[in-house]
């Protein structure tokens, strides 16, 4: 899940008066923002009543279903018309794709109630770890379903650097070397140790991500605009 | 050809020192540093942004102490730098005349005078070695053929003393994989430790430099233990600085004792003075 906290009030009231905004209306978000206690019914309700201490007039609120979702977010955005048109503007208590999809949803100023920070792990209620920052060219398979591009803050596939003490991270110093730990798994699994992992495949990071799976899903095979012109030539 | 390389080959027991460049353009003081150690040295190490601090790139300073007469040991990070500037800067290193490389992964940015920098960290050390050995080959790390092969001597940094220890001897083998000819240690304090490395690393025909630090005060005993990373002064050897008279002398004596411990041992020795620039001398003559 999207892990995200809390953004600065003042970032927040600063936005708001940017455009003159006294009356809001809020947009929370029924995933990550709610399972992070950061854009779920409580969250929105706290914002709302921070908001009407200072001054402004919160005109209704909502916790999208899946709010990155963009129709769904139309959708919500539709059953709330009159809240939004009696609004200067929106605060959204979502991730950064959230807020966008609340941008393009609306057509009045949108603002972030909430900074995006990982892909999380929940390791327990409330603990939330970056294990995985979506590279696109995954080690896991070689280094026992550990990612040191992510675990070892210099992001090195081979290591240990030479910070390590005692089987401990230089830069963390409570945590386990990445290495060591994958050195370990590799060992009680009976498997051999990583051998010199190949420099990573940056490109299949390079922003923004897009990914069409429309095709695939449907089993639709739609020619491509070359193969229609050289159909069309043929004719 | 590397001066270096040909001592290791002929079996010199080879001293190397270490000067950092200036945080400036004001090379005097490394030079000075320079002249105290040339008598006494083979090779002199070039830090890069060490500590992850601002300083005179190793590139230039490198070429710098060449131009006064003693051979560098240029050092290359992978902090600073993605893996066009490294390839970049090893073909300019060599056309500066600069024949040995130490391959090292760098401090944190966050332990830094800048720790608001992004760390690169485009490639590890074991890659950037095999990197440099393609290009002693002829080609870059895409496979595609240099106009104007390199031949340098690749070096990589090795931590004997750090556990766990099957850990650290499947990197050294890494890089040796990876084209790694000799290594300089971390600061050695345990000799058995030093051992158990150098039998490690001569079956696999690569030389090892232990490093001696010169632990000049209790200051320094602080200083290393917080913020030197991955290394610790033992008890033992804190303790003995911290009762001296002459905190100084005892230091220069400790170290001389630990050259002359590792003449039997290793392949070289590696003195960081810390600033004791002017014992150099009696520490390994000592």
């Amino acid at each position: 899940m999207i892990i995200t906290k809390p953004r600065d009030w003042k970032r927040i009231t600063d936005n708001l008066e940017s455009v003159g905004a006294r009356r809001v209306f809020l947009m929370g978000c029924g995933q990550c923002a709610t399972v992070a206690h950061t854009g779920g019914e409580r969250e929105l309700e706290e914002a709302a009543a921070r908001l009407t201490a200072g001054g402004y007039t919160v005109t209704g609120w909502t916790v999208g279903d899946v709010t990155c979702h963009l129709n769904g977010t139309k959708l919500d955005a539709r059953k709330h018309r009159e809240e939004i048109d009696d609004a200067d503007a929106v605060l959204v208590l979502a991730c950064g794709a959230g807020v966008q999809t609340t941008a393009e949803a609306i057509a009045k100023p949108v603002f972030p109630g909430l900074e995006s920070l990982f892909l999380g792990t929940v390791v327990r209620n409330g603990v939330f770890e970056e294990r995985c920052q979506t590279c696109g060219d995954c080690v896991l398979g070689e280094t026992a379903g550990i990612c040191p591009v992510t675990t070892c803050p210099k992001g090195l596939l081979n290591g240990p650097c030479g910070g390590m003490w005692n089987g401990m991270c230089e830069v963390l110093t409570d945590r386990e070397c990445t290495h060591v730990r994958i050195r370990r798994r590799l060992t009680e699994q009976g498997r051999a140790g990583t051998g010199t992992l190949a420099p990573k495949d940056f490109s299949t990071a390079l922003k923004p991500g897009g990914v069409n799976i429309r095709d695939r899903v449907t089993g639709r095979q739609k020619p491509s605009r070359e193969a229609s012109a050289r159909e069309e030539g043929a004719r | 050809m590397s001066r270096l390389r040909e001592l290791f080959d002929v079996g010199e027991f080879v001293v190397t020192g270490e000067v950092a460049p200036p945080r400036g353009t004001d090379l005097s003081a490394m030079h000075a540093s320079v002249d105290l150690l040339a008598p006494y040295c083979h090779a002199l190490n070039v830090t890069d942004n060490q500590g992850a601090t601002l300083h005179l790139s190793s590139l230039a300073a490198s070429r710098a102490i060449l131009d006064r007469g003693i051979e560098p040991i240029f050092q290359q990070t992978c902090r600073d730098r993605n893996r066009l500037a490294l390839q970049s800067d090893l073909l300019a290193a060599w056309s500066l005349g600069l024949e040995n490389v130490l391959v090292v992964t760098g401090d944190d940015p966050r332990a830094g005078d800048h720790p608001h920098a992004k760390g690169v960290f485009d490639l590890d050390s074991t890659q950037l070695a095999g990197i440099a050995r393609g290009m002693n080959e002829g080609h870059d790390m895409m496979g595609r053929e240099l106009k104007g092969a390199t031949d340098f001597y690749i070096g990589a940094a090795m931590f004997p003393e750090a556990e766990p220890w099957d850990v650290q001897l499947a990197r050294i083998e890494q890089k040796i994989a990876a084209g790694v000819r000799f290594f300089q240690t971390q600061a050695i304090f345990d000799m058995d430790k030093l051992q158990r490395a150098v039998d490690a690393v001569r079956p696999l025909g690569a030389k090892v430099i232990a490093g001696v630090l010169v632990i000049r005060s209790p200051r320094v005993v602080t200083f290393v233990n917080e913020h030197l990373a991955g290394l610790m002064v033992p008890d033992h050897i804190a303790e003995r600085i911290r009762v001296a008279d002459d905190p100084a002398e005892e230091a220069i004596a400790l170290a001389a004792e630990q050259v002359r411990d590792i003449r039997d041992i290793a392949d070289g020795v590696h003195v960081m003075p810390l600033g004791l620039d002017a014992a150099v001398g009696r520490i390994l003559t000592g």
